[in-house]
C-alpha cells in the first residue's frame, strides 16, 4: 500500500533523516483543510440560523409550550445518530468485502460520531421528558430501543480498542459493524413489539407533537444543519483515526530501528521505504 | 423548573458537548500529526 | 459439514464431561444467582415471585456468558486454535458443533435452574409445551449469537469484560420474548406466548446463518 505525497499549500522541505525528531511543518498539521474551513463556516452559520428560529422566532406548541423547542435538537441529533449507524454498517460490509482501509476508517469515525450523538439524543430526550411527562425516563419502545443502540455502539467502539494487530482489529469490528444494523432493527422490533401491550395512549399522543408551518420550517431546516455538522465532524474524525494508525505504524518502524540501531545494523540500508521503493 | 429552565439546559448540554468533542478531534489531530512525517498525515 | 460438528461438539462435550466445569462452577453460580434474587428481592412481598420468569431468564443468560468463555477459554490452551485451524475441518461445522455443545450444556443449566425455581420460589409450573419450546429456541439463539461473539472474543486479552458488553445487548430481543413467552404460560395464556416463540425461533435461525458465515474469517485470526 502507497501513500502518495501530501501537496501542502507551502513548500515542501526534505523530511530530516532517521525518522522526525522534532515536528516537521512541511506537511499539513491538523486535521483541517480548506474544504473543511468553508464546511465548518456554513455550518456555523447554518447552526446560528437554525437556533434562531428554534429559540426566538418559532411559536411555541399549544400542548406543550416552550419545551417543544428542545425538538428541534432532538431530531436533528437522531437522525445524524441513525446516520452514523448506516454509514457505519455500511463501512463494515465494504471493508470486509473490499478490504479496504478507507472504509475500515470510515466505519470507526462514524461509530464514535453516532455513539455522541445517540447518547446527546437521550440526555436531550430526558431533559423534554422531564417538563412534560414529569419524569426522567419512561420505559417506551422509542427511548428503550435507542438506549439498547447506545449500548450495541459502545460494544463496537470497545472491539475498535482492543490491543491487536490492526488487520486483526479491523476484521473483528466490522463483523461487530455488519450485525450493527440488523441489531438495531432485531431490537426495536422485539421492543416495540413487547411495550405496544402496555402502551398508555395519553404517552403515545405527546410523544407525536403536531409540527406545522413556522415550527415546520424550523426543524426542516435544523435536520439538514445537523448532516452539515456530521459531514464536518465525520471528516474530521476521519482524518485523526487515519492518523492514529499511522502513528502506531511509525512507532512501530521507528522501535524496530531502534532495536536494529542497537543490534549494530546500518538503519538505512535493512528498512525499506515503501514510498522510495516505488515512486 | 420552568420550561425556558428544560430547553437551556437541553441546548447547553448539546453545545458543551459538541464543542467540546470537535476541539478534542481538532487538537488531538494537531499532537498526532505532528508525529508523522508530512507524507503519511493525509490519505492523499 | 454436519460430520465436522458432530466431531467438535463430541470434542467440546467430552472435555467438559472429564473437566467437569459447567457442572462444578456455573451450575452452583446459577444457583447462587437466584439466591442473590431472593436477598435482593424479599420473598415474602410477592415481587419475587411476580418477577420469576424473567429472573430465571436474567439467570440464564449470565450463566450462558460463563459457559461460553468456557468454551472458547478451552480452545486457548496449547495451541487449539492452531490445531482447529489446521484440522481441515469447514469452519461453519466447527461453528454448528460448537454451538450444539453450549447449546446442550444450556439446556441443562436450564432445567436445573427450572428446578431451582420451582423449589426455591414457589412458582406453580404450566403451559408446559410453551415452556419447553421457549427454552429450546432462545437456547438456540444464546449458543448461535454467543459461538459468533464468543469467537470473536477469544484470543483477545479483554475478552472477559468484552464477551458480556457484546453479547448482552444483542440477547436482549432473547430476554424479552422467552419472559413473555414464560409469563405467558404462567398466566394460563399460551396463546400470547406462541408468537414470543416465533421471534425467538426467527432469531435463532438468524444468528445461525449469520455465525456459520462469520465463524471462518474469524477463526483464521488469531
Amino acid at each position: 500500500m502507497t501513500t502518495q505525497r501530501s501537496d501542502a499549500t507551502t513548500t515542501t522541505a526534505p523530511p530530516p533523516a532517521g525518522g522526525a525528531a522534532t515536528p516537521d511543518a512541511s506537511g499539513p498539521i491538523g486535521t483541517g483543510s480548506r474544504g473543511t474551513r468553508i464546511l465548518g463556516l456554513a455550518t456555523l452559520a447554518g447552526i446560528a440560523l437554525a437556533a434562531y428560529l428554534a429559540l426566538v422566532s418559532s411559536p411555541d406548541d399549544e400542548n406543550m409550550g416552550d419545551v417543544v423547542r428542545i425538538i428541534y435538537i432532538h431530531v436533528p441529533i437522531v437522525v445524524v445518530a441513525y446516520v452514523g449507524c448506516m454509514i457505519t454498517t455500511l463501512g463494515s460490509v465494504m471493508y470486509l468485502w473490499k478490504k479496504s482501509r478507507w472504509w475500515d476508517v470510515t466505519a470507526a469515525a462514524s461509530a464514535e460520531i453516532a455513539m455522541v450523538t445517540t447518547a446527546l439524543t437521550l440526555v436531550v430526550g430526558m431533559c423534554w421528558a422531564r417538563p412534560t411527562w414529569g419524569v426522567w425516563w419512561v420505559w417506551d419502545a422509542r427511548l428503550t430501543s435507542t438506549a439498547m443502540l447506545l449500548l450495541l455502539l459502545l460494544g463496537y467502539l470497545a472491539v475498535r480498542r482492543i490491543p491487536a494487530e490492526s488487520g486483526a482489529r479491523s476484521k473483528r469490528a466490522s463483523i461487530v459493524g455488519v450485525l450493527l444494523l440488523p441489531n438495531v432493527i432485531i431490537v426495536n422490533r422485539s421492543v416495540t413489539w413487547w411495550r405496544s401491550l402496555h402502551q398508555d395512549t395519553t404517552i403515545l399522543n405527546t410523544l407525536q407533537p403536531k409540527i406545522h408551518g413556522d415550527m415546520a420550517f424550523a426543524l426542516y431546516l435544523a435536520i439538514p444543519v445537523a448532516l452539515m455538522m456530521f459531514a464536518w465532524l465525520l471528516v474530521h474524525r476521519w482524518r485523526l483515526a487515519w492518523l492514529e494508525e499511522e502513528v502506531l505504524d511509525h512507532d512501530l518502524d521507528q522501535a524496530i530501528t531502534d532495536r536494529r540501531a542497537e543490534a549494530g545494523f546500518d538503519a538505512r540500508s535493512t528498512t525499506v521505504d515503501i514510498g522510495e521503493a516505488t515512486s | 423548573m420552568s420550561d425556558w429552565a428544560y430547553v437551556a439546559m437541553a441546548w447547553g448540554i448539546t453545545a458543551v458537548v459538541l464543542v467540546a468533542y470537535a476541539i478534542w478531534i481538532i487538537v488531538r489531530g494537531r499532537t498526532l500529526s505532528r508525529r508523522v512525517p508530512p507524507e503519511d498525515r493525509r490519505w492523499m | 459439514m454436519f460430520r465436522d460438528a458432530l466431531l467438535v461438539a463430541g470434542k467440546d462435550l467430552r472435555v467438559e464431561a472429564r473437566s467437569r466445569v459447567a457442572l462444578n462452577q456455573v451450575a452452583p453460580f446459577a444457583l447462587l444467582v437466584l439466591i442473590m434474587f431472593a436477598f435482593a428481592l424479599d420473598p415474602d412481598s410477592g415481587v419475587l415471585s411476580k418477577a420469576t420468569p424473567g429472573l430465571y431468564w436474567v439467570a440464564v443468560l449470565f450463566c450462558a456468558v460463563l459457559a461460553i468463555q468456557r468454551a472458547f477459554a478451552i480452545e486457548a490452551a496449547d495451541g487449539n486454535r492452531d490445531a482447529l485451524r489446521l484440522s481441515g475441518l469447514e469452519p461453519a461445522g466447527i461453528y454448528l458443533g460448537k454451538m450444539a455443545a453450549i447449546a446442550a450444556q444450556l439446556v441443562i443449566l436450564e432445567v436445573l435452574l427450572g428446578l431451582g425455581v420451582v423449589l426455591l420460589y414457589g412458582t406453580k409450573t404450566a403451559g408446559w409445551a410453551l415452556l419447553v419450546c421457549t427454552c429450546l429456541a432462545a437456547t438456540a439463539g444464546i449458543a448461535a449469537a454467543g459461538t459468533l461473539y464468543g469467537v470473536l472474543a477469544a484470543g483477545l486479552r479483554v475478552r472477559e469484560t468484552l464477551l458480556p458488553l457484546l453479547l448482552l445487548p444483542v440477547l436482549s430481543p432473547v430476554l424479552i420474548g422467552s419472559t413473555r413467552a414464560f409469563e405467558a404460560a404462567r398466566n394460563g395464556t399460551p396463546g400470547e406466548g406462541w408468537p414470543w416463540v416465533g421471534l425467538l425461533a426467527v432469531f435463532a435461525l438468524t444468528y445461525t446463518i449469520f455465525g456459520a458465515f462469520g465463524f471462518g474469517p474469524l477463526l483464521e485470526e488469531s
